[in-house]
């Protein structure tokens, strides 16, 4: 298992790798879930791990997603760090009870004598072609619910160091993988992962260097959209800066903050739902926070506030490079007065 | 005539023929629920046992009217009164060993009590205080669960994590009639009897949730049949007969112990009082029932069937009750302290670390609160 050379890998790998590596530092990382075990999961991220630690280390639990999060909170109880899997987005939501009123709050309920290190992974979002029940951005959800962390990763470098973190982390992290990003490849060496941030850190990934700018501010699936917006834009005389938040909960109010006092303006991009939708805490903390820098009013570009469409017609729902084009357009050029200041 | 049907024609052999993979008769439970006192069997009983569970149902008892009694006063905000379901919350107390661990619900606080915990800690939530007034870990009982049945998955995750460390622990969980009504309940025993954990469950059927009575709950031929579906035995069992409980559940908890998986133990009870101070038992129930239980109470039982074999003379009911009673004034003088609660304790093991967010609002917390000192 040996390779030393940095080869292109996909996210899936690293996912599969940052928990193979966590079981392996620490027995009491224990993995449960649907088809995790013989098959190695619908998506193969579990590949390989019943084999290696064994069924009862990596277990093929009943059908029941609230028993799986229910007998996760019990383990953890005992002082087991369980890794659970929910099969995709929709499949979590029997578990809620279980998030809501345990895993979320045991550690407050009993004063800090019971954490709850347990790590929730959730294949989520949309653009797969995932019929029905197969696309859900539930991050809302997650995010009003205090306790829990939230994370989605967007690079394959970060898919493992965020999952080796949230697994190290005492408290509940409800992580959720990017199901189009599952394929996405990059150069990175299983052997020696590049140090990761810790939960709660965002990051600029294309930083703007001055003209006319704008922060573009997203998660998970729509990071890429947003780097090649910016592509595109600089052909049109646009330096966007590229925020990847990395972590909804903790929030990193410093790192956005900074960029958007620096661009002045700011496009918030997520395939959740825009009522309702992380987006509209994120304008509304830039807003509370950076509102003399502002030089327009903070835009989001969401998906439609409509169940998940049918895949034959996602395409028009998901936020992609036009839509954000646009919505850098709508930021009111027009009143530029601020227009040529260094950044 | 279909092509399957003409003479000659290719019949595929069915897949072998389905069998049942274990034989469900020696996990359905008795017709009739199982009783020790006043049967012949009662006479074998060891002494020492009866005068425990005695001096406990006595004590459990005095606990209950004197809780009540507290949210008179205003010093609980609401109690789930236990009384006539005593005999299954001493027994749950007292048949587990230390290492092992107990599941109450919010009405199961004289379960915790008895198996150690101090009375007011037990109360904590129920008077508005902080929501667990204990370290779970202290007398290994877990914090008292309100959502119905969601502490069911947790015994079973206790309990498995335990066999896997090759720990000799088990879990006594408890739920209420209405309780096996919820999915948990399901997902719980299914996960238990697929892993063999060494659980057992309690269902205190007391006729009642809030004010459903079981036949609106389960066409069930009894909860205890349910165990026959998951593949674990079912018990059932007079709930107010204290000694057939504590056997019952005693010879469950050694059946887990020694590897033989999960029992599900319905005990039939009656709740004597309302569901809680706040609800109105006459509006779904009437006095008749309540006095035909009130004649099965399970302290009557026990104390006739001890004086029957002359271990129990008015002395020793005397001195029982004397000992309930300084607990009972303890648990008061107590209760009658005002606790004291500090604000900034709420943003207190919401993470192992505070966030930004919350940092914020602390500190507005803390200004507001120096404002108000200001003022005074
Ligand atoms: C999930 C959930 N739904 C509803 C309630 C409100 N509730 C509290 S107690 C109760 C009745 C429970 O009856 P049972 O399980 O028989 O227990 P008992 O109160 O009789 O001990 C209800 C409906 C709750 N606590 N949790
Ligand atoms: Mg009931």
């Amino acid at each position: 298992m040996t390779t030393t050379a940095v080869k292109p890998a996909t996210m899936a790998q690293a996912l599969g790798r940052a928990l193979r590596d966590a079981m392996a530092a620490d027995p009491a990382v224990h993995v449960l879930g649907e088809d995790v075990g013989t098959l190695g999961g619908v998506f193969r991220i579990t590949d390989g791990l019943a084999k290696e630690f064994g069924d009862d280390r990596c277990t093929d639990t009943p059908l029941a997603e609230a028993g799986i999060l229910g007998t996760a909170v019990g383990m953890a109880m005992y002082g087991l760090r369980p890794v659970v899997e929910m099969q995709f987005d929709a499949f979590a939501y029997p578990s809620f009870e279980q998030l809501v009123s345990h895993v979320s709050r045991m550690r407050n309920r009993t004063r800090g004598a019971l954490p709850m290190p347990i790590t929730v992974r959730v294949p989520y979002g949309g653009g797969i072609g995932g019929v029905e029940h197969h696309s859900d951005s539930s991050e809302a959800y997650y995010m009003a619910t205090p306790g829990l962390h939230v994370v989605a990763p967007a690079t394959v470098a970060d898919a493992y160091g965020l999952l080796r973190a949230a697994i190290a982390s005492d408290d509940p992290v409800v992580f959720l993988e990017p199901k189009r990003l599952y394929w996405s490849k990059a150069e990175w060496s299983p052997d020696h992962p590049e140090e990761v941030a810790p939960i709660g850190r965002a990051v600029v990934r294309r930083p703007a260097t001055g003209g006319r700018t704008a922060t573009l501010i997203s998660y998970g699936p729509s990071v890429p959209v947003c780097l090649e917006a910016a592509e595109a834009a600089s052909a049109e005389g646009w330096d966007l800066e590229v925020v990847d938040l990395r972590s909804l909960v903790p929030f990193d109010d410093e790192t956005v903050c900074a960029s958007v006092r620096r661009t002045g303006r700011a496009v918030v991009v997520h395939e959740s739902t825009g009522f309702g939708g992380p987006g509209g805490e994120i304008a509304a903390r830039i807003t509370e926070r950076c509102f003399h820098h502002l030089e327009a009013p903070v835009l989001r570009v969401a998906g439609f506030d409509i169940p998940y469409p049918p895949p034959m017609l996602e395409r028009h729902h998901l936020p992609g490079v036009d839509r954000v084009l646009d919505a850098v357009a709508r930021l009111q050029w027009e009143s530029e007065w601020t227009e040529g200041r260094a950044v | 005539m279909t092509v399957l049907e003409q003479p000659g024609a290719y019949r595929p052999t069915p897949p072998p023929a389905w069998q049942p993979r274990v034989d469900a008769a020696p996990l359905l439970p008795d017709a009739e629920p199982y009783r020790l006192l006043g049967t012949d069997a009662a006479a074998d009983i060891d002494p020492a046992l009866l005068t425990r569970l005695y001096g406990e149902l006595v004590r459990g008892r005095r606990y209950n009217t004197q809780a009540t009694a507290l949210t008179r006063q205003g010093r609980l905000a609401v109690y789930p009164s236990s009384t006539g379901q005593e005999a299954c919350q001493v027994a749950a107390g007292l048949v587990l060993r230390e290492q092992d661990w107990l599941f109450p619900s919010y009405r199961d606080t004289l379960a915790a009590v008895v198996r150690g915990l101090d009375p007011v800690h037990a109360l904590t939530l129920l008077r508005g205080d902080w929501h667990s007034g204990y370290d779970p870990r202290d007398h290994r009982v877990a914090p008292l669960c309100t959502p119905l049945a969601t502490q069911l998955p947790h015994a079973v995750g206790l309990a498995h994590a335990a066999r896997l460390k090759g720990d000799d622990v088990v879990a006594l969980a408890l739920v209420g009639d209405g309780g096996t009504s919820e999915g948990d309940f399901h997902e719980a025993l299914n996960f238990a009897a697929v892993w063999r954990a060494p659980v057992v469950f309690l269902i205190q059927n007391n006729g009642f949730a809030i004010s459903v009575p079981l036949a609106k709950q389960t066409a069930a031929p009894s909860l205890a049949h349910k165990a026959v579906g998951y593949g674990m035995p079912g018990r059932l069992v007079d709930g107010n007969d204290a000694v057939a409980v504590h056997q019952v559940l005693g010879e469950a908890v050694r059946r887990a112990r020694a590897g033989g998986g999960p029992t599900l133990v319905e005990a039939v009870t009656y709740r004597l009082e309302a569901h809680t101070n706040a609800d109105d038992a006459t509006r779904y129930r009437s006095d008749a029932e309540v006095e035909a239980w009130r004649a099965h109470d399970p302290i009557t039982l026990l104390e006739e069937a001890m004086r029957d074999r002359g271990l129990l003379d008015d002395q020793a009911v005397q001195s029982a009750r004397d000992a309930a009673e300084r607990m009972a004034a303890d648990l008061r003088t107590r209760m009658h302290q005002d606790p004291a609660l500090d604000p900034m304790d709420l943003f207190e093991d919401v993470y192992a670390e505070k966030t930004g967010q919350l940092r914020e609002q602390a500190d507005a917390l803390r200004a507001e609160l120096a404002a108000e000192e200001g003022e005074r």
